[in-house]
């Protein structure tokens, strides 16, 4: 074995049993402790940057399962939550591998293969952070593949070609699938030269989404769809009070109602394991659980913690001089503006309730759940088990919806212990309204923007002070000393930072609270709100100078690489859409824009006012995610997330009621339908690097802001507060 | 107590509770997983299934009315190697995204094709009332417009 090659040996087996544990450090190095311009720094990179994907890549074998008849598998460590990262992995990997998609099919990695991302499946980066790993482990497949049929067909590597999985050359040819047929064992060959993205069959192209069939028919793919033999289904019973702490339950009536297996007690909670569902449920509805409250809260409460001036301070963006505003605002003179917004608490509504399907047997345990962090539930179910990672073998599902939810999957421990009780499978969910009050929301927010303007009616200086609850903080994936290390919620500040860097001084606050219930990532995290905030100050001080909006910001965002990304886009949805200030036909306009995870996103919008209610007649999109590895559904993802951010910004809004969190159904938690989305969506794609960047999230950015300033232009009231209301 | 229909035109009868919601039949003593829960109180539409040829919300419709009827799933609208109109019409759009709720869209717009053969988008807005958290509605739109157009060929030839 010659030394350049990384010598190792893999047994065809391990794909089967592999150990290797994804997970290769922290997300950000500890170089940024101590000094805040440091702190600030990284803010900054943080935004842009894409952290890399973090699971093993070291071994093809681990990735691909290639069967007799030349049909591919690759075992996914994403989760496909909608977001057609399945279909987009499989045409990345049809042409390295130089096969047919057709022969291409995708399942998700289960834990036990060794497969395992470390991170989560969000935060926009299943495609843009596996773009890289996977065309060099489908590439080195390749390469084993050609090394192993060179020795096969005693024919020379270097003069085989392939071509649809079919390796030939001196007029002799084998199949992958072929090839595969008796090895133990494999060497992995250091990586060939990737090809040149013009050279690429699939990638770039709209294929149809590989799973399309399988959710038309009705297909039993998703979480709650999972059977196993003998398995009863439990149910768990949920506090409807904020805050509160299991305290014991009387179960007396409970146990001998119809259908029950078991009442299972636990030190947090308690469960019922029954033959169906729905006495399962029946039963759940007839326990007494006591809960302790420390503090009743009111919506009144919240939206007190929820202040600029409360909670703790972190300047995440300082350029240029502070003072600036700050003797502007002593001045208080016409040039200084000042304007406040917020946000409600909101819910994720996904469809598919959280829950899990546990067998807990022989000292392991397999558990088929809806998850986007496969590491942290296995390793959540071994540490309550008192089992090894190795024995507990996640087998996450199509998701019926993410958006976030399933970022926490307390529901797979529950499960697990429930099985556990009964030495069967047991299958458990949460209702709706246990959903609702249970659920970990998109935090409240406060802002508050302040500007100097200039004679020329140009910024100055621009401030964002915002105040938010937990995002990525207070989660199992985030270590809790990042808190003190980073100060800033890295959740929250999406969004958040100025983009306009030829203001020539900008500072940004952040505000951070610790709210009496679970706030935690909501599709965009704090981008909607951010975004809000800053997109409707900017249309208000363009109109205080007289300026049009889009030009306007045009005239604030500097040459470089990321401002004349943002400016492109700006400038193609405002020519998409024929941008005007005035008013047609009883419709106006509304502009806004934000850049996300370094993907700029435009939205011009026409709003009329029907009946006393805000109606979207169109939305043109503009985004640069730089090569759309799908078109097809990098336009989905625009239009899902601007019905789901027109959606949160026009309806949405939980409340608390004495102590508990409502409303607790849809309809109630009123959502857009049919009636209320855009019957024109029209998305402008622009590629302004070579690579994809994130997209599932940054076209949810703007709509909010673009939607409020065309409700301004047709009433001449501003809206600062979602829902916006007219 | 014992209940019999007909379901995707084979005859059925189970024992259960009559009470227990028609959902729970289909999916967990019939095993069509195509029918969905989301909400268990008729309010988001996922679990649509069609009796007697009108759509209903099976989460809250008693087993017991169920007795000697005609149920239709997802699994019994078409295949994918004969699908529906309206599921041709979905694969032709690219409708689905995580794909949850949309048998339920499928179902409430197949009823709604059988009384509407050319539903206009008013038609569309007023019986359309289920709950896409993806925001598919953009495409489901263009799917039924173009599934009522798959339908009329198909009359006509």
């Amino acid at each position: 074995m010659s030394e350049d090659k990384k010598s190792k040996k893999i047994s065809r087996r391990k794909f089967i049993a592999g150990t290797l544990l994804g997970g290769t450090g922290l997300l950000f190095g500890a170089t940024y402790l101590g000094r805040h311009s440091l702190r600030r720094t990284m803010f900054e990179a943080l935004e842009t940057m894409a952290p890399a994907y973090m699971g093993d890549v070291s071994d093809p074998l681990m990735w691909f399962e290639i069967f007799k008849d030349n049909r591919i598998t690759l075992h996914s460590p994403k989760v496909e939550m909608g977001q057609g990262t399945f279909t987009s992995l499989a045409q990345i990997a049809a042409d390295e591998l130089n096969v047919d998609i057709d022969q291409i099919s995708v399942v998700h990695a289960a834990s036990i293969t060794g497969n395992v991302d470390g991170l989560s499946t969000g935060g926009s980066l299943s495609v843009a952070g596996l773009w890289q790993p996977l065309r060099e482990l489908s590439a080195t497949m390749r390469q084993m593949l050609v090394l192993e049929a060179s020795k096969k067909l005693g024919v020379g590597a270097n003069t085989l070609s392939v071509e649809k999985g079919v390796i030939s050359g001196s007029g002799k040819s084998i199949t992958y699938g072929e090839v595969v047929q008796g090895v133990e064992e494999w060497e992995i060959p250091d990586t060939p030269p990737l090809k040149d993205v013009k050279e690429y069959q699939y990638v770039g192209k709209p294929i149809p989404r590989i799973d399309l069939v399988d959710k038309v028919v009705g297909s039993p793919i998703f979480g709650m769809d999972a059977e196993l033999p003998g398995m009863l289904y439990g149910a768990v019973v949920r506090p409807d009070q904020i805050g509160a702490t299991y305290a014991g339950a009387d179960v007396s009536e409970a146990k001998g109602m119809p259908g029950v297996v078991k009442i299972v007690e636990e030190k947090d909670f308690v469960g019922v394991v029954a033959r169906s569902m729905t006495e399962a449920e029946n039963a759940k509805n007839a326990i007494k659980a006591k809960w302790t409250v420390e503090k009743k809260w009111q919506t009144e409460d919240i939206d007190a913690a929820i202040k600029v001036g409360a909670g703790e301070p972190n300047v995440i963006q300082l350029h240029g001089d502070e003072d600036v505003l700050l003797s502007a605002e002593d001045a208080a003179d016409a040039s200084y503006v000042t304007s406040e917004y917020t946000t409600p608490i909101g819910a994720h509504a996904q469809i598919e309730p959280n829950g899990a399907l546990a067998h807990v047997e022989d000292g392991k345990a397999t558990v088929y759940i809806s998850t986007q962090v496969v590491k942290i539930t296995r390793d959540e179910v071994a540490a309550t088990l008192g089992f090894d990672a190795e024995n507990v073998n996640i087998i996450p599902t199509y998701l019926g919806g993410g958006f976030g939810r399933r970022l926490h999957t307390p529901n797979a421990i529950q499960a697990a212990l429930m099985s556990k009780a009964v030495g069967k499978p047991v299958k458990c969910f949460f209702d709706r309204k246990a959903e609702f009050q249970n659920d970990t929301f998109r935090s409240p927010t406060h802002h508050i923007m302040k500007a100097k303007l200039n004679r020329n009616g140009m910024i100055e200086a621009i401030s964002h002070d915002y105040s938010s609850g937990d995002v990525m903080f207070g989660s199992p994936m985030f270590p809790a000393i990042m808190e003190t290390i980073l100060g800033a919620d890295a959740g929250a500040l999406r969004g958040a930072l100025i983009q306009y860097r030829a203001i020539p001084n900008f500072t940004v606050t952040s505000w951070k609270v610790k709210l009496p219930f679970s706030t935690s990532w909501w599709r965009s995290l704090g981008l909607l709100a951010n975004t809000f905030a800053i997109e409707t100050f900017m249309d208000e001080l363009a109109e205080k100078v007289g300026k049009n909006p889009v030009d306007f910001r045009l005239a604030h965002i500097q040459n470089d690489s990321a401002g004349n990304r943002l400016k492109a886009v700006i400038r193609a949805a405002a020519q998409k859409s024929g941008y005007v200030d005035e008013i047609r036909s009883g419709r106006a306009m509304g502009f806004a824009a934000s850049t996300d995870g370094g993907t700029p996103c435009a939205h011009a919008v026409e709003v009329s006012i029907e009946d006393g209610e805000i109606k979207v007649h169109k939305v043109v999109c503009a985004m640069d995610p730089g090569l759309s590895v799908n078109p097809d559904q990098v336009r989905a993802q625009c239009e899902g997330a601007i019905i789901m951010g027109l959606s949160a910004s026009l309806y949405e809004k939980m409340y608390v009621d004495d102590n508990q969190l409502r409303p607790v159904i849809y309809g109630a938690y009123r959502m857009a339908l049919m009636r209320n989305s855009p019957k024109e969506i029209d998305v402008v794609l622009l590629r302004g690097q070579e690579t994809p960047g994130p997209v599932g999230e940054p076209p949810l950015g703007p709509i909010g802001a673009a939607i409020a300033n065309a409700v301004y232009r047709l009433t001449g009231k501003r809206s600062r507060s979602m829902p916006i209301e007219v | 107590m014992k209940i019999s229909f007909s379901i995707n035109g084979q005859k059925k009868s189970v024992e259960t509770d009559g009470d227990t919601p028609l959902l729970w039949v289909i999916r967990d003593m019939l095993d069509l997983k195509g029918t969905k829960f989301g909400c268990g109180k008729a309010a988001c539409g996922a679990c649509t299934v069609h009796v007697d040829g009108e759509s209903i919300r099976s989460c809250s419709f008693a087993a017991k009315w169920a007795e000697g009827r005609e149920i239709t799933t997802i699994e019994g609208l078409g295949t994918a190697e004969d699908p529906h109109p309206v599921q041709q019409a979905w694969i032709e759009e690219i409708v689905p995204q995580c794909g949850y709720c949309q048998p339920g869209f499928m179902m409430a717009t197949a009823a709604l094709l059988d009384k509407v053969p050319s539903p206009t988008d008013e038609d569309i807005d007023n019986n359309i009332i289920n709950v896409c958290r993806c925001g598919t509605y953009y495409r489901m739109r263009k799917a039924i417009h173009r599934a009522a157009e798959i339908k009329k060929s198909n009359t006509n030839t």
